[in-house]
């Protein structure tokens, strides 16, 4: 047994990390309700284990979702994770083969020039002394890199990159110390021995050239020292930073591909989400609180980093859109907004509203059948033009309907949800469910993406439920409405609930495309951008919401169409006065460009044609 | 035997903002310091949700805070749907939802 002194800060800080990553992995795995554990059983000898093998390589060794978002990024992290691996593999190996021993100690690969440093014997040996300095060599550029982008972060395109915390720290500078450390213990060895490869071969030469045999000896002996200390120390505060996400991470994977859904609470599933995040920063950019409005502690890295180390929230978990640009863009695809949803529940249990004056909706006899129910939504009614648009459409269609909230809406219920008030939320469910079900037919449409994302997910109604978008597209598709196409171009903005909230894209744009010309821009489907006026913010004020509405206009505008489309009565409010008159519903647009109908309504479109002539 | 049988005075109406219980007001104001823009113009009531079916309305919770009739704001904020059309009509910016909802996080967390 190869044995001296330096190698127990390495082994030790191994063994205390190991023992760390198993108590905390065994206790968060307990709380995985069974239900789960089950499904994961079921699945575990499917193909889902392939793709999720194949997932922990593409995502834990590879960061393809950095390199689509920034390259530079995705470099830096690719080379870094799939360099250190390769050289722990190829270091086993090398070791195993070099000692003719499969069981040999855990710190012989790491050391293994310091034993075994003339390599008698082992065949190719050229070939693990060429791949180990070739491998060093690539951590020591993506090392570099790694300092680069903590000084320098626009380097890499990242406007900001996260503020780190003492245990951070740590971590951080003592990897940053762990490659340099190895090239000149590795040097020095080389210098000793008179061999080395590519890059310590030169080193060393260069280190004997002013240093004596035995100095050489001397530092190379403390050199090999305190490379162990750093990834000791890089060990041991490994549990306790952000470097905790490299193991995590691949449990994160394979219980995604295994078919466990987000949890419902912050155990288990929701615990290894915590734990994944690698503090990246690249939420911090992509959330439009940060890059418009100039709110830079409320991201997503910050928000989980409070959970998970029980720091106070201050307005981490309330100040947040939840429009889910940042589930789009992390790398790890952690669904942070279904976590905020939760700790705001957790911390309002308790507060209650209460709406017993509501009438009562009771189903009459009488009720009168029509083909459709139409559902405003609040929203809509501070937008008056898009249910006169509705209306036009139903009628130009031959529709009967419904218009149960021509008087005023009852609200859905789902700003409530959002800010953690369940119960109220399920008060008002409640009422909006007898109104709907007191009436007669088979189709509920809404023109309030909110609106319809709650009726999809949480109300149990016996009824088909679109957004307006899909029963226009229905409607043209079967000529039911004419529409005549217009020479313009239009862009459209994807609603936050309507695009990633009910993964709707192409509805709209397929109604569109028969009217204008579609304009793609750069921020749309996934990426689209929030309007600013989410209900879902209790905390953000006014001026910033206008800063955020401002930010998005202007990007809607790159291509200057003639018209911004939305489906949002909000999106529409919050964004109409950047927008320069530019700014319509679809519905709008498509009353407008009906054949048939009174001319009276067609304001805007003709307006438009006769500036263009 | 009822004791209601008779005359009896009218407890005064009268408002004296001097000694008005202002400590709410300064204690929402504190968390939500945009409160303090309202003008009392009733957009929010013209908007409001809950004001369809009650004399809820953001503005009369904003008056009965300012004159300390602690008692009245604590009846009505029930009512409130929070479904934010008051804080798209506001000409002020007042933050309404927010304060909204810290009003009846205090009504549940400390008793009157």
């Amino acid at each position: 047994m190869n044995f001296d002194p330096f190698v127990l800060p390495f082994f030790l800080g191994l063994l205390f990390m190991g023992a760390i990553l198993i108590w905390k992995y065994i206790v968060w795995m307990e709380t995985i309700p069974v239900s789960d554990r089950r499904i994961m059983l079921r699945n575990i000898f499917t193909v889902r284990s392939f793709r999720a093998f194949k997932e922990a390589v593409m995502e834990g060794l590879l960061h393809r979702r950095i390199f689509k978002i920034n390259r530079m990024l995705g470099y830096m992290h690719a080379s870094l994770a799939t360099g250190w691996f390769l050289l722990i593999v190829i270091g086993t190996i090398e070791s195993k083969y070099g000692h003719k021993d499969v069981f040999n100690m855990p710190w012989d690969p790491i050391f293994f020039n310091y034993f075994e440093p003339n390599k008698h014997g082992i065949e190719y040996g050229k070939f693990f002394v060429f791949t180990m300095d070739f491998l060093l060599m690539i951590l020591l550029i993506s090392v570099f890199l790694a300092v680069v982008k903590r000084f320098y972060s626009r380097l890499f395109g990242m406007k900001k990159t996260t503020k780190l915390m003492l245990p951070d720290r740590f971590a951080l500078y003592s990897l940053w110390l762990i490659f340099p450390a190895r090239l000149l213990a590795e040097s020095l060895n080389a210098a000793h021995y008179g061999n080395g490869g590519f890059m310590t071969q030169p080193i060393g030469n260069l280190i004997s050239s002013f240093l004596s045999l035995n100095e050489i000896i001397d530092l190379e002996y403390s050199m090999w020292w305190f490379y162990s200390i750093v990834l000791g120390a890089f060990f041991v505060s490994l549990p306790f930073s952000r470097y905790m996400h490299i193991l995590t991470e691949i449990f994160l994977i394979t219980f995604r591909n295994l078919g466990v859904e987000p949890a419902k609470n912050l155990k288990g599933y929701t615990r290894f989400e915590i734990n994944s995040c690698s503090r990246c920063g690249i939420c911090i950019d992509k959330c439009q609180l940060s890059s418009a409005a100039g709110i830079n502690n409320v991201q997503p890295a910050y928000y989980i980093q409070s959970i998970r180390y029980n720091l106070p929230f201050d307005d981490r978990a309330y100040n947040c859109l939840l429009c889910g640009r940042c589930n789009t863009y992390c790398p790890v695809k952690i669904d942070v907004t279904n976590m905020r949803s939760i700790t705001r529940k957790l911390a309002n249990e308790t507060v209650g509203f209460h709406y017993d004056y509501l009438p009562d909706y009771v189903k009459h006899d009488k009720t009168e059948v029509t083909n459709v129910l139409y559902f405003a939504g609040c929203m809509s009614h501070l937008t008056p033009s898009i249910p006169k648009a509705m209306e036009i459409i139903f009628d130009n269609a031959g529709i009967t309907y419904d218009f149960i909230d021509r008087d005023g809406s009852i609200c859905c219920g789902r700003p409530l949800m959002q800010s953690g008030l369940t119960n109220a939320a399920a008060e008002l469910k409640n009422k909006l469910t007898k109104l709907i079900e007191s009436k007669d037919s088979m189709i509920l449409v809404t023109s309030c993406p909110i609106c319809y994302k709650t009726f999809v997910d949480d109300y149990k109604l016996k009824m088909h439920v679109v957004h307006h978008t899909e029963l226009i597209k229905i409607l043209i598709e079967n000529k039911r409405l004419n529409i005549s196409g217009q020479n313009i171009s239009i862009t459209y903005h994807d609603p936050c609930e309507l695009g990633r909230g009910c993964g709707e894209y192409e509805n709209a744009r397929l109604v569109l495309s028969k009217i204008g010309k579609l304009i793609p821009i750069e921020q749309e489907k996934e990426k689209a951008l929030c309007c600013g006026g989410s209900m879902s913010n209790l905390k953000v004020q006014g001026a910033k919401r206008e800063l955020i509405a401002a930010d998005a206009v202007n990007q809607l505008n790159a291509n200057n169409p003639d018209l911004i489309v939305t489906a949002c009565p909000l999106c529409k409010k919050t964004m109409a006065k950047h927008a320069d008159g530019k700014m319509m519903d679809i519905a709008e647009v498509v009353a407008d460009a009906l054949t048939s109908k009174d001319k009276e309504n067609n304001y805007y479109i003709e307006s438009l044609n006769f500036h263009n002539k | 035997m009822s004791p209601e049988f008779g005359f009896k005075i009218n407890k005064s109406a009268q408002i004296d903002l001097d000694k008005a219980d202002d400590s709410l007001y300064r204690k929402i104001c504190s968390i939500e310091p945009s409160l303090k823009l309202c003008i009392f113009c009733g957009s929010c009531a013209a908007t409001c949700s809950a004001g369809q079916f009650t004399s809820f309305s953001f503005r009369k919770i904003s008056i009965d805070l300012r004159r300390g009739m602690i008692k009245d704001v604590k009846e009505d904020i029930s009512k409130c749907m929070l479904c934010g059309k008051c804080i798209l009509v506001c000409p002020r910016n007042v933050n309404t939802r927010h304060v909204l909802f810290h009003l009846k996080k205090h009504f549940d967390e400390n008793e009157l």
